[in-house]
Protein backbone atom coordinates (compact mmCIF):
# COMPACT_ATOMS: atom_id res chain seq x y z
CA UNK A 1 0.00 0.00 0.00
CA UNK A 2 1.05 3.54 -0.57
CA UNK A 3 0.26 4.43 3.02
CA UNK A 4 2.66 1.86 4.36
CA UNK A 5 5.80 3.02 2.67
CA UNK A 6 5.14 6.70 3.09
CA UNK A 7 6.85 8.68 5.74
CA UNK A 8 7.98 12.20 6.21
CA UNK A 9 11.51 13.08 5.28
CA UNK A 10 13.02 13.93 8.65
CA UNK A 11 16.24 13.55 10.54
CA UNK A 12 15.87 10.74 13.10
CA UNK A 13 16.51 12.53 16.35
CA UNK A 14 14.85 12.58 19.72
CA UNK A 15 13.62 16.13 19.13
CA UNK A 16 12.04 15.10 15.84
CA UNK A 17 10.42 12.17 17.59
CA UNK A 18 8.87 14.57 20.09
CA UNK A 19 7.65 16.84 17.31
CA UNK A 20 6.17 13.91 15.38
CA UNK A 21 4.44 12.60 18.47
CA UNK A 22 2.93 16.03 19.10
CA UNK A 23 1.74 16.15 15.52
CA UNK A 24 0.22 12.71 15.79
CA UNK A 25 -1.67 13.78 18.90
CA UNK A 26 -2.89 16.86 17.06
CA UNK A 27 -3.97 14.82 14.05
CA UNK A 28 -5.83 12.36 16.27
CA UNK A 29 -7.66 15.15 18.05
CA UNK A 30 -8.49 16.87 14.78
CA UNK A 31 -9.77 13.62 13.38
CA UNK A 32 -12.03 13.09 16.39
CA UNK A 33 -13.38 16.64 16.18
CA UNK A 34 -14.02 16.46 12.47
CA UNK A 35 -15.74 13.15 12.91
CA UNK A 36 -18.03 14.74 15.49
CA UNK A 37 -18.71 17.64 13.17
CA UNK A 38 -19.54 15.27 10.35
CA UNK A 39 -21.94 13.40 12.61
CA UNK A 40 -23.64 16.59 13.72
CA UNK A 41 -24.02 17.72 10.12
CA UNK A 42 -25.41 14.37 9.11
CA UNK A 43 -28.04 14.54 11.84
CA UNK A 44 -29.04 17.98 10.63
CA UNK A 45 -28.99 16.77 7.06
CA UNK A 46 -31.38 13.93 7.79
CA UNK A 47 -33.78 16.26 9.55
CA UNK A 48 -33.73 18.60 6.58
CA UNK A 49 -34.31 15.71 4.19
CA UNK A 50 -37.41 14.67 6.08
CA UNK A 51 -38.67 18.24 6.20
CA UNK A 52 -38.07 18.72 2.49
CA UNK A 53 -40.12 15.68 1.62
CA UNK A 54 -43.04 16.71 3.80
CA UNK A 55 -42.92 20.34 2.69
CA UNK A 56 -42.82 19.34 -0.96
CA UNK A 57 -46.03 17.47 -0.43
CA UNK A 58 -47.74 20.28 1.39
CA UNK A 59 -46.57 22.56 -1.39
CA UNK A 60 -48.58 20.53 -3.89
CA UNK A 61 -51.62 20.90 -1.67
CA UNK A 62 -51.19 24.63 -1.17
CA UNK A 63 -50.59 25.27 -4.84
CA UNK A 64 -53.76 23.40 -5.66
CA UNK A 65 -55.74 25.49 -3.19
CA UNK A 66 -54.34 28.73 -4.49
CA UNK A 67 -54.96 27.78 -8.09
CA UNK A 68 -58.50 26.98 -7.20
CA UNK A 69 -58.86 30.30 -5.41
CA UNK A 70 -57.60 32.06 -8.52
CA UNK A 71 -60.11 30.23 -10.66
CA UNK A 72 -62.85 31.28 -8.29
CA UNK A 73 -61.67 34.87 -8.41
CA UNK A 74 -61.59 34.74 -12.20
CA UNK A 75 -65.05 33.34 -12.35
CA UNK A 76 -66.47 36.02 -10.10
CA UNK A 77 -64.44 39.02 -11.17
CA UNK A 78 -64.18 38.19 -14.83
CA UNK A 79 -61.36 36.99 -17.03
CA UNK A 80 -59.85 40.44 -17.40
CA UNK A 81 -58.72 40.55 -13.77
CA UNK A 82 -55.33 39.25 -14.77
CA UNK A 83 -54.78 42.19 -17.06
CA UNK A 84 -55.57 44.51 -14.17
CA UNK A 85 -53.12 42.63 -11.97
CA UNK A 86 -50.40 42.54 -14.61
CA UNK A 87 -50.77 46.24 -15.23
CA UNK A 88 -50.62 47.10 -11.57
CA UNK A 89 -47.16 45.71 -10.92
CA UNK A 90 -44.79 48.32 -9.60
CA UNK A 91 -42.71 47.49 -6.60
CA UNK A 92 -42.66 44.25 -4.73
CA UNK A 93 -44.45 44.49 -1.43
CA UNK A 94 -43.70 40.92 -0.50
CA UNK A 95 -39.99 40.46 -0.15
CA UNK A 96 -37.55 37.93 1.21
CA UNK A 97 -35.03 38.46 3.92
CA UNK A 98 -32.10 36.11 4.23
CA UNK A 99 -30.06 35.48 7.31
CA UNK A 100 -27.52 32.91 8.31
CA UNK A 101 -27.79 30.09 10.71
CA UNK A 102 -24.75 28.37 12.11
CA UNK A 103 -24.71 24.59 12.38
CA UNK A 104 -21.37 23.18 13.54
CA UNK A 105 -19.47 25.93 11.79
CA UNK A 106 -21.44 25.69 8.56
CA UNK A 107 -23.42 28.73 7.62
CA UNK A 108 -26.88 27.85 6.41
CA UNK A 109 -29.08 30.44 4.76
CA UNK A 110 -32.56 30.94 6.09
CA UNK A 111 -35.16 32.88 4.18
CA UNK A 112 -38.15 34.57 5.61
CA UNK A 113 -40.68 36.69 3.79
CA UNK A 114 -42.04 39.96 4.99
CA UNK A 115 -44.51 42.57 3.83
CA UNK A 116 -43.18 45.93 2.89
CA UNK A 117 -45.51 48.82 2.21
CA UNK A 118 -49.15 48.50 1.33
CA UNK A 119 -50.39 46.32 -1.44
CA UNK A 120 -51.41 48.03 -4.62
CA UNK A 121 -53.98 45.44 -5.45
CA UNK A 122 -56.31 46.52 -2.70
CA UNK A 123 -58.75 47.99 -5.12
CA UNK A 124 -58.62 45.15 -7.58
CA UNK A 125 -62.02 43.66 -8.09
CA UNK A 126 -63.76 46.54 -6.47
CA UNK A 127 -66.52 46.37 -9.04
CA UNK A 128 -67.26 42.73 -8.42
CA UNK A 129 -65.69 39.76 -6.76
CA UNK A 130 -63.57 41.73 -4.33
CA UNK A 131 -64.05 39.11 -1.64
CA UNK A 132 -62.86 36.31 -3.87
CA UNK A 133 -59.90 38.34 -5.04
CA UNK A 134 -58.80 38.99 -1.48
CA UNK A 135 -59.23 35.31 -0.64
CA UNK A 136 -57.15 34.40 -3.65
CA UNK A 137 -54.52 36.87 -2.53
CA UNK A 138 -54.43 35.32 0.92
CA UNK A 139 -54.12 31.87 -0.63
CA UNK A 140 -51.16 32.95 -2.70
CA UNK A 141 -49.48 34.63 0.25
CA UNK A 142 -49.85 31.32 2.06
CA UNK A 143 -48.31 29.57 -0.92
CA UNK A 144 -45.39 31.99 -0.82
CA UNK A 145 -44.93 31.21 2.85
CA UNK A 146 -44.60 27.50 2.14
CA UNK A 147 -42.42 28.09 -0.88
CA UNK A 148 -40.05 30.36 1.01
CA UNK A 149 -39.69 27.76 3.71
CA UNK A 150 -39.05 25.12 1.10
CA UNK A 151 -36.48 27.35 -0.56
CA UNK A 152 -34.53 27.79 2.64
CA UNK A 153 -34.69 24.05 3.30
CA UNK A 154 -33.49 23.33 -0.18
CA UNK A 155 -30.65 25.80 0.05
CA UNK A 156 -29.64 24.35 3.41
CA UNK A 157 -29.78 20.92 1.83
CA UNK A 158 -27.37 21.87 -0.94
CA UNK A 159 -25.02 23.70 1.42
CA UNK A 160 -25.01 20.89 3.96
CA UNK A 161 -24.45 18.31 1.28
CA UNK A 162 -21.37 20.19 0.15
CA UNK A 163 -20.17 20.71 3.74
CA UNK A 164 -20.60 17.05 4.64
CA UNK A 165 -18.66 16.00 1.58
CA UNK A 166 -15.81 18.34 2.47
CA UNK A 167 -15.76 17.23 6.09
CA UNK A 168 -15.80 13.55 5.20
CA UNK A 169 -12.99 14.08 2.75
CA UNK A 170 -10.97 15.71 5.51
CA UNK A 171 -11.77 12.97 7.99
CA UNK A 172 -10.67 10.33 5.52
CA UNK A 173 -7.55 12.23 4.59
CA UNK A 174 -6.55 12.49 8.23
CA UNK A 175 -7.35 8.88 8.93
CA UNK A 176 -5.84 7.28 5.86
CA UNK A 177 -3.01 9.57 4.85
CA UNK A 178 -1.80 11.89 7.58
CA UNK A 179 -1.99 9.55 10.55
CA UNK A 180 -0.32 6.50 8.92
CA UNK A 181 2.40 8.74 7.58
CA UNK A 182 3.07 10.18 11.01
CA UNK A 183 3.00 6.74 12.57
CA UNK A 184 5.42 5.45 9.97
CA UNK A 185 7.71 8.36 10.65
CA UNK A 186 7.59 7.72 14.38
CA UNK A 187 8.36 4.05 13.85
CA UNK A 188 11.20 4.94 11.56
CA UNK A 189 12.69 7.36 14.07
CA UNK A 190 12.29 4.85 16.88
CA UNK A 191 13.98 2.13 14.85
CA UNK A 192 16.75 4.45 13.90
CA UNK A 193 17.26 5.52 17.53
CA UNK A 194 17.30 1.87 18.67
CA UNK A 195 19.90 1.13 16.07
CA UNK A 196 22.04 3.96 17.36
CA UNK A 197 21.63 2.73 20.91
CA UNK A 198 22.67 -0.78 19.98
CA UNK A 199 25.70 0.57 18.21
CA UNK A 200 26.59 2.57 21.29
CA UNK A 201 26.07 -0.40 23.53
CA UNK A 202 28.25 -2.57 21.37
CA UNK A 203 30.97 0.02 21.34
CA UNK A 204 30.82 0.31 25.12
CA UNK A 205 31.04 -3.45 25.47
CA UNK A 206 33.96 -3.52 23.14
CA UNK A 207 35.78 -0.83 25.09
CA UNK A 208 34.93 -2.52 28.33
CA UNK A 209 36.42 -5.77 27.11
CA UNK A 210 39.49 -4.03 25.91
CA UNK A 211 39.93 -2.31 29.25
CA UNK A 212 39.43 -5.55 31.12
CA UNK A 213 42.06 -7.25 29.09
CA UNK A 214 44.40 -4.34 29.61
CA UNK A 215 43.89 -4.47 33.35
CA UNK A 216 44.47 -8.19 33.39
CA UNK A 217 47.66 -7.75 31.50
CA UNK A 218 48.83 -5.07 33.88
CA UNK A 219 47.87 -7.20 36.82
CA UNK A 220 49.82 -10.06 35.40
CA UNK A 221 52.80 -7.83 34.78
CA UNK A 222 52.63 -6.44 38.28
CA UNK A 223 52.41 -9.91 39.71
CA UNK A 224 55.33 -11.05 37.71
CA UNK A 225 57.25 -8.00 38.77
CA UNK A 226 56.46 -8.51 42.44
CA UNK A 227 57.40 -12.18 42.18
CA UNK A 228 60.62 -11.22 40.56
CA UNK A 229 61.32 -8.74 43.28
CA UNK A 230 60.51 -11.35 45.89
CA UNK A 231 62.78 -13.84 44.24
CA UNK A 232 65.54 -11.29 44.05
CA UNK A 233 65.16 -10.49 47.70
CA UNK A 234 65.33 -14.14 48.56
CA UNK A 235 68.31 -14.73 46.37
CA UNK A 236 70.07 -11.68 47.76
CA UNK A 237 69.63 -13.14 51.18
CA UNK A 238 71.07 -16.36 49.90
CA UNK A 239 73.85 -14.49 48.20
CA UNK A 240 73.01 -15.53 44.74
CA UNK A 241 72.25 -13.08 42.10
CA UNK A 242 68.77 -13.42 40.84
CA UNK A 243 69.99 -12.98 37.37
CA UNK A 244 72.43 -15.81 37.53
CA UNK A 245 69.90 -17.99 39.30
CA UNK A 246 67.43 -17.15 36.71
CA UNK A 247 69.84 -17.85 34.00
CA UNK A 248 70.94 -20.98 35.59
CA UNK A 249 67.37 -22.09 36.04
CA UNK A 250 66.47 -21.13 32.55
CA UNK A 251 69.53 -22.82 31.17
CA UNK A 252 68.89 -25.89 33.27
CA UNK A 253 65.30 -26.20 32.14
CA UNK A 254 66.34 -25.83 28.58
CA UNK A 255 69.04 -28.40 28.73
CA UNK A 256 67.91 -31.10 31.03
CA UNK A 257 64.46 -31.71 32.27
CA UNK A 258 65.36 -34.37 34.76
CA UNK A 259 67.45 -32.21 37.02
CA UNK A 260 65.90 -31.92 40.38
CA UNK A 261 67.05 -29.72 43.15
CA UNK B 1 -13.90 26.98 3.07
CA UNK B 2 -12.51 29.09 0.29
CA UNK B 3 -14.10 27.07 -2.46
CA UNK B 4 -17.62 27.42 -1.27
CA UNK B 5 -19.83 30.20 -2.55
CA UNK B 6 -20.45 32.92 -0.10
CA UNK B 7 -24.00 33.26 1.14
CA UNK B 8 -24.97 36.87 1.05
CA UNK B 9 -27.01 38.24 3.92
CA UNK B 10 -29.39 40.85 2.69
CA UNK B 11 -32.16 42.69 4.39
CA UNK B 12 -34.47 42.36 1.43
CA UNK B 13 -34.47 40.34 -1.73
CA UNK B 14 -36.96 39.48 -4.42
CA UNK B 15 -38.67 36.33 -5.56
CA UNK B 16 -38.39 35.77 -9.29
CA UNK B 17 -40.81 33.67 -11.30
CA UNK B 18 -40.86 31.80 -14.56
CA UNK B 19 -44.28 30.26 -14.98
CA UNK B 20 -47.55 30.28 -16.88
CA UNK B 21 -49.84 33.24 -16.86
CA UNK B 22 -52.25 32.05 -14.19
CA UNK B 23 -49.60 31.19 -11.66
CA UNK B 24 -47.87 34.50 -12.24
CA UNK B 25 -51.14 36.35 -11.86
CA UNK B 26 -51.73 34.70 -8.52
CA UNK B 27 -48.31 35.53 -7.17
CA UNK B 28 -48.50 39.06 -8.50
CA UNK B 29 -51.76 39.44 -6.66
CA UNK B 30 -49.92 38.40 -3.51
CA UNK B 31 -47.47 41.17 -4.22
CA UNK B 32 -44.17 39.65 -5.29
CA UNK B 33 -44.01 41.42 -8.62
CA UNK B 34 -41.38 44.07 -9.15
CA UNK B 35 -40.54 46.40 -12.01
CA UNK B 36 -37.23 48.18 -11.85
CA UNK B 37 -36.21 51.49 -13.35
CA UNK B 38 -35.46 50.00 -16.73
CA UNK B 39 -38.90 48.44 -16.88
CA UNK B 40 -37.43 45.01 -16.28
CA UNK B 41 -39.74 42.62 -14.51
CA UNK B 42 -38.74 39.93 -12.05
CA UNK B 43 -41.04 37.41 -13.74
CA UNK B 44 -41.46 35.80 -17.12
CA UNK B 45 -44.83 34.68 -18.38
CA UNK B 46 -44.46 31.52 -20.41
CA UNK B 47 -47.12 30.86 -23.01
CA UNK B 48 -47.28 29.00 -26.27
CA UNK B 49 -45.38 31.75 -28.05
CA UNK B 50 -42.45 31.85 -25.64
CA UNK B 51 -39.31 30.28 -27.08
CA UNK B 52 -36.87 28.14 -25.13
CA UNK B 53 -34.22 30.75 -25.80
CA UNK B 54 -36.26 33.37 -23.99
CA UNK B 55 -36.71 31.08 -20.99
CA UNK B 56 -33.01 30.31 -20.93
CA UNK B 57 -32.11 33.96 -21.03
CA UNK B 58 -34.55 34.80 -18.26
CA UNK B 59 -33.24 31.94 -16.13
CA UNK B 60 -29.66 33.04 -16.60
CA UNK B 61 -30.58 36.63 -15.86
CA UNK B 62 -32.44 35.75 -12.68
CA UNK B 63 -29.70 33.48 -11.39
CA UNK B 64 -27.04 36.13 -11.86
CA UNK B 65 -29.04 39.02 -10.44
CA UNK B 66 -27.90 40.15 -7.03
CA UNK B 67 -31.23 41.00 -5.49
CA UNK B 68 -33.04 37.75 -6.18
CA UNK B 69 -33.10 35.14 -3.44
CA UNK B 70 -35.58 32.60 -4.73
CA UNK B 71 -36.59 31.62 -8.26
CA UNK B 72 -39.91 29.89 -8.69
CA UNK B 73 -40.12 27.95 -11.90
CA UNK B 74 -43.02 25.87 -13.17
CA UNK B 75 -42.06 22.32 -13.56
CA UNK B 76 -43.01 22.01 -17.20
CA UNK B 77 -40.95 25.12 -17.89
CA UNK B 78 -38.08 23.64 -15.92
CA UNK B 79 -38.31 20.53 -18.07
CA UNK B 80 -37.76 22.67 -21.15
CA UNK B 81 -34.44 23.93 -19.78
CA UNK B 82 -33.67 20.86 -17.69
CA UNK B 83 -29.97 20.86 -18.50
CA UNK B 84 -29.63 24.40 -17.20
CA UNK B 85 -31.58 23.71 -14.02
CA UNK B 86 -29.65 20.53 -13.30
CA UNK B 87 -26.27 22.10 -13.87
CA UNK B 88 -27.11 24.96 -11.56
CA UNK B 89 -25.63 24.23 -8.15
CA UNK B 90 -25.33 27.46 -6.24
CA UNK B 91 -27.16 27.84 -2.93
CA UNK B 92 -28.40 31.37 -3.61
CA UNK B 93 -30.67 32.05 -5.38
CA UNK B 94 -32.57 28.90 -4.64
CA UNK B 95 -34.37 27.27 -7.55
CA UNK B 96 -37.80 25.98 -6.66
CA UNK B 97 -39.85 23.90 -9.02
CA UNK B 98 -43.54 24.44 -8.49
CA UNK B 99 -46.48 22.59 -9.94
CA UNK B 100 -48.57 24.43 -12.46
CA UNK B 101 -52.26 24.21 -13.04
CA UNK B 102 -52.27 22.49 -16.39
CA UNK B 103 -49.43 20.09 -15.76
CA UNK B 104 -49.41 17.48 -13.02
CA UNK B 105 -46.47 17.58 -10.68
CA UNK B 106 -43.96 14.80 -11.06
CA UNK B 107 -41.52 14.55 -8.16
CA UNK B 108 -39.17 12.38 -10.19
CA UNK B 109 -38.23 15.31 -12.42
CA UNK B 110 -37.36 17.70 -9.65
CA UNK B 111 -33.60 18.08 -9.59
CA UNK B 112 -33.40 18.50 -5.84
CA UNK B 113 -36.08 16.02 -4.94
CA UNK B 114 -34.44 13.35 -7.08
CA UNK B 115 -31.26 13.86 -5.09
CA UNK B 116 -33.24 13.73 -1.87
CA UNK B 117 -34.81 10.49 -3.07
CA UNK B 118 -31.46 9.09 -4.02
CA UNK B 119 -30.11 9.81 -0.54
CA UNK B 120 -33.25 8.50 1.03
CA UNK B 121 -33.46 5.32 -0.99
CA UNK B 122 -32.05 3.27 1.86
CA UNK B 123 -34.64 4.58 4.26
CA UNK B 124 -37.42 4.62 1.67
CA UNK B 125 -39.30 7.52 3.19
CA UNK B 126 -39.94 9.33 -0.03
CA UNK B 127 -40.42 6.34 -2.28
CA UNK B 128 -43.54 5.19 -0.50
CA UNK B 129 -45.31 8.48 -0.94
CA UNK B 130 -45.30 8.93 -4.66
Amino acid sequence: MSGQSQRLNVVPTVTMLGVMKARLVGATRGHALLKKKSDALTVQFRQILKKIVSTKESMGEVMKTSSFALTEAKYVAGENIKHVVLENVQNASLKVRSRQENVAGVKLPKFEYFNEGETKNDLTGLARGGQQVQLCRAAYVKAIEVLVELASLQTSFLTLDEAIKTTNRRVNALENVVKPRLENTINYIKGELDELEREDFFRLKKIQGYKKREIERQMAAAKEFSEEQFAEKVSLQKGISIKSAHNFLAAATEKDEDIIF
Amino acid sequence: MAGRAQIPTKSSALIAMIADEDTITGFLLAGVGNVDLRRKTNYLIVDSKTTVKQIEDAFKEFTTKEDIAIILISQYVANMIRFLVDSYNKPVPAILEIPSKDHPYDPAHDSVLSRVKYLFSAESVASGRR
